[in-house]
């Protein structure tokens, strides 16, 4: 583990937890088993479809990247049981604070299709209400969302709240400033926080060896905070892993820090070319350690999951993309006047005025229609 | 209905792209993202997932024209309103084209699939993302049953050759597919040297600036002109350069009897000398090479052996010997050979010696090498290492006594203190005029200048 290279590949690394192994077979892990031992076939069989849905929804949104309909996207192609599993551990109360690639997660919480969309589009700031969905608009800043949530942490126990929040954050966070005074703080205070590290390997095109000689997860027992190293494209490890860290908060455990090892297989976003410094194996080994794939043989291994079902799952994922590309297509521009909405919660002197001298700009427009149309920013 | 695809902006405030290839023709049925085309913006070449489920009717622009964001660049026949089409999971009905010509065939080579045979005027180029999706026609959409299964669209990505933007514009200017070459860099990375290396371009790292290669572009890729009704035999007049060339090498060839000697040295302290000069501020305004340091060389060398610089005037019955050197460097132009000197070369320290090469070659490569610049040579230096070689017999310039040629600076195992290591080895080809020059000074000269190139501190004990 002292090597530079221990970390740095898509070779099996030794330590992870995992209870359903690439192949689709089970795995005997004596820690994690119990916290799932709840999850039937039926479950899981959800689980899948929540994966296909995203994983769909990527596609779709990728494609409207590039017909000009999205100004960008981050796609999560690979990384669905990493999101799906930790999704579906945490209750509606908890609250998340995502980076700006927790689409599917979002989509699992409930936000509107075309409001997840919209902030993709260039057309809103912000894609949903956070207080509607107890979850943060995507956060762009790296690592700053885990301030975030360790600060509303720190909130929860002074309001005696028995609830948590939970950062996401991926590999290339773990360097920044904010990632590790959030982590002091959260153990100082104990703050019922999960740190939801996505170790999906490349920081941009930062390969993770580079910023982690030896594994992340090792990191955070050095600021007091328990964490687990956990196969992020196995979806029932990472839905046991994030059980394991919210019952901790729970019953003021403190904060816990889990690193999900999985993979980006598409590009850091569509601004971006992967196949300029990834290795050229890298995609194949980690297409066979897909977390789709996995579920679905597991699943057909005890029987489960027959071509009917398969092909509804689909259907519905079908009709996910459809709603999506609807929405997305017919979303109206937002009205000029909209930027001034939801900056502050409450009346501001200095926005108030800014308003009006934009207000009397606007009508220094009137009557000329290019200029209107300009001003509604007219997109074909 | 009509429908227009403009040009995206793909990847965050860009202006424009360029059209690397079609997937699709006038006439194809094409489904809702269905791959249609490839384009390369400044960051990336991404694949371009059809807006509409409907029927190609015009493409506006072909594959290696650069497009404006906002240009449309094909237009489709769509029965429903925009992009509310028939939503997938029906096979690609049929594929095949519904009016216009025969699809061609993609012929399976043994590294995935060539070009679109109708591509373009372009060098032929890899085909990517959309090399495991079957004909050009035929390309995928992304439905959810792929979805749901393997990552088959990610993974086909892995197929392009890894490479630079640099690079891959290098090899394209060069006409050279990137998926013939094997990377030398960093997991795979093709490098400007790889690239390079095929062609034997001047401007590499490694190699000398002043010999360029002639571009006039024939040949350089070693193709044959394809062209079916090309003649089989060419006649070109003799005339020009060619035509002073060839009068030149007979007058030498003939008159001068010519003996090579090859000497091969291990140059790493004299690379090493040469990077330190690099690296200093005095030397940040000159292009420092092997051929620099050669040529101090020989000026050095020469003073020691001053027959190399003579000339047989056999119409006086003399031997007339210089006591300054016109440096010659044989330089392919686009016009030809020609081999302009560096008049007192002697008198030229490093830096000088560096600065006139660097404007003797600006001035060969633009053409402009005026007659003067040609004549009155005493000695010339051929640097046969751009190229990749590493010795030869050269033919002496008319008149001159020696000329000198420089190999490859190549890694090889080779013997050091004793034992075996990775040094940097060059050969050093000397042909001189044995009317002039004796076995025993030709070995001297060439054994100096070994010395000097080997370990540049030599010239403090030869001069």
């Amino acid at each position: 583990m002292l090597e530079a290279s221990a970390n740095s590949g898509a070779s099996p690394q030794p330590g992870i937890h995992q209870l359903i192994a690439a192949d689709g077979t089970g795995v005997d892990d004596e820690e994690l088993a119990p916290l799932v031992a709840d999850v039937d076939d039926e479950q899981l069989i959800q689980f899948y479809a929540d994966m296909v849905t995203i994983r769909r929804i990527d596609m779709e949104a990728t494609a409207l990247q590039r017909q000009g309909q999205l100004a960008l996207w981050p796609p999560m192609l690979g990384q669905e049981a990493a999101q799906v599993g930790s999704i579906r551990a945490l209750d509606q109360d908890d609250f998340i604070f995502p980076t700006y690639r927790e689409n599917g997660v979002a989509f699992l919480r409930g936000a509107d299709l075309a409001g997840i969309m919209s902030t993709w589009r260039g057309s809103a700031n912000t894609g949903w209400d956070p207080h509607k969905f107890n979850m943060a608009t995507p956060q762009i800043i790296i690592g700053a969302q885990t301030l975030h949530a360790t600060g509303y942490a720190m909130g929860l126990v002074l309001d005696g709240r028995e609830t948590l929040s939970i950062a996401y954050l991926g590999d290339g966070a773990t360097s920044q400033g904010d990632v590790h005074e959030s982590m002091v703080f959260a153990a100082s205070f104990q703050a019922p926080v999960i740190f939801f590290c996505q170790n999906n390997h490349w920081a941009i095109s930062e390969p993770v060896g580079l910023q982690a000689h030896t594994p992340i997860a090792g990191r955070a027992p050095g600021y007091g905070i328990p964490s687990m190293r956990v196969d992020g494209n196995d979806v029932l490890a990472v839905l046991a892993a994030t059980r394991w860290a919210a019952a901790r908060a729970r019953s003021g455990g403190g904060p816990s820090f889990i690193e999900a090892v999985t993979y980006r297989m598409g590009a850091h976003t569509t601004a971006d070319d992967p196949t300029r410094y990834r290795g050229v194996t890298e995609l194949e080994e980690w297409a066979a350690k897909d977390p789709i794939a996995r579920v679905k043989a597991f699943l057909q291994g005890r029987g489960k999951l027959d071509a009917a079902a398969e092909a509804e799952v689909a259907a519905r994922a079908n009709a996910v993309a459809a709603e999506l590309r609807e929405g997305c297509i017919n979303m109206p521009d937002p009205a000029p006047m909209s930027v001034f909405d939801n900056v502050y919660t409450t009346e501001h002197a200095i926005l108030d005025r800014q308003r009006d001298h934009y207000e009397r700009y606007l009508a220094g427009f009137a009557g000329t229609e290019s200029a209107t149309s300009k001003l509604e920013g007219s997109r074909s | 209905m009509i429908q227009e695809f403009k040009l995206p902006d793909l990847g965050e405030g860009l202006t424009e792209s360029e059209i690397v290839s079609w997937h699709v023709a006038v006439g194809d049925t094409v489904e809702l993202n269905q791959a249609i085309g490839e384009v390369e913006t400044a960051k990336a070449v991404v694949e371009l997932p059809s807006p509409f489920a409907g029927t190609v009717t015009a493409i506006a622009h072909e594959p290696g024209t650069v497009v404006e964001v906002g240009e449309v660049i094909i237009t489709f026949e769509v029965d429903a309103p925009a992009g509310t089409g028939p939503r997938r999971n029906g096979t690609p009905a049929s594929s095949q084209p519904v009016t216009g010509e025969e699809p061609q065939k993609r012929v399976p080579t043994l590294v995935g699939y060539g070009a679109d045979p109708e591509s373009s005027k372009r060098p032929a180029r890899r085909a990517r993302s959309f090399a495991a999706s079957g004909s050009t026609t035929t390309a995928t959409t992304v439905p959810a049953a792929e979805a749901a299964a393997p990552l088959a669209s990610a993974r086909v990505q892995a197929d392009r050759p890894r490479s630079t933007p640099p690079v891959r514009k290098l090899a394209r200017d060069l006409g050279i597919d990137l998926a013939v070459l094997v990377g030398s860099g960093d997991r795979g990375l093709i490098t400007r040297g790889d690239v390079t290396a095929l062609v034997g371009d001047p401007t590499r790292e490694s190699g000398a600036a002043a010999e360029v290669p002639a571009s006039n572009g024939e040949g350089r890729t070693g193709s044959w002109n394809a062209a079916g009704n090309a003649a089989r035999e060419v006649r070109t007049p003799i005339k020009g350069v060619r035509k002073f060339t060839a009068a030149a090498m007979v007058q030498s060839a003939f008159t001068a009897p010519h003996v090579t000697e090859f000497l091969t040295v291990d140059v790493t302290a004299g690379m090493d000398f040469l990077a330190r000069l690099r690296a200093s501020r005095e030397f940040a305004d000159v292009k420092l090479t092997p051929l620099t340091l050669a040529a101090r060389a020989v000026c050095l060398g020469i003073a020691r052996q001053p027959s190399l610089n003579s000339r047989w005037d056999g119409g006086a019955n003399e031997i007339v010997t210089m006591n300054y050197v016109n440096l010659g460097i044989a330089a392919a132009t686009p016009r030809g050979l020609v081999v302009p000197n560096i008049k007192d070369a002697q008198q030229l320290g490093m830096h000088g010696t560096a600065a006139a090469l660097g404007e003797l070659s600006s001035t060969a490569r633009s053409g402009k090498t005026q007659p003067a610049d040609l004549a009155g040579g005493t000695f010339s230096i051929t640097n046969i290492g751009v190229f990749g070689i590493d010795a030869g017999t050269p033919i002496l310039n008319p008149g001159e006594a020696g000329i000198l040629a420089l190999g490859a600076v190549r890694n090889t195992p080779w013997e050091y203190q004793g034992g075996i290591a990775l040094r940097q080895i060059m050969t050093l080809s000397l042909s001189f005029d044995h009317r002039l020059v004796d076995g025993e000074q030709g070995s001297r000269f060439l054994a100096d200048v070994g010395a000097i190139i080997s370990d540049p501190a030599m010239a403090l004990a030869l001069s």
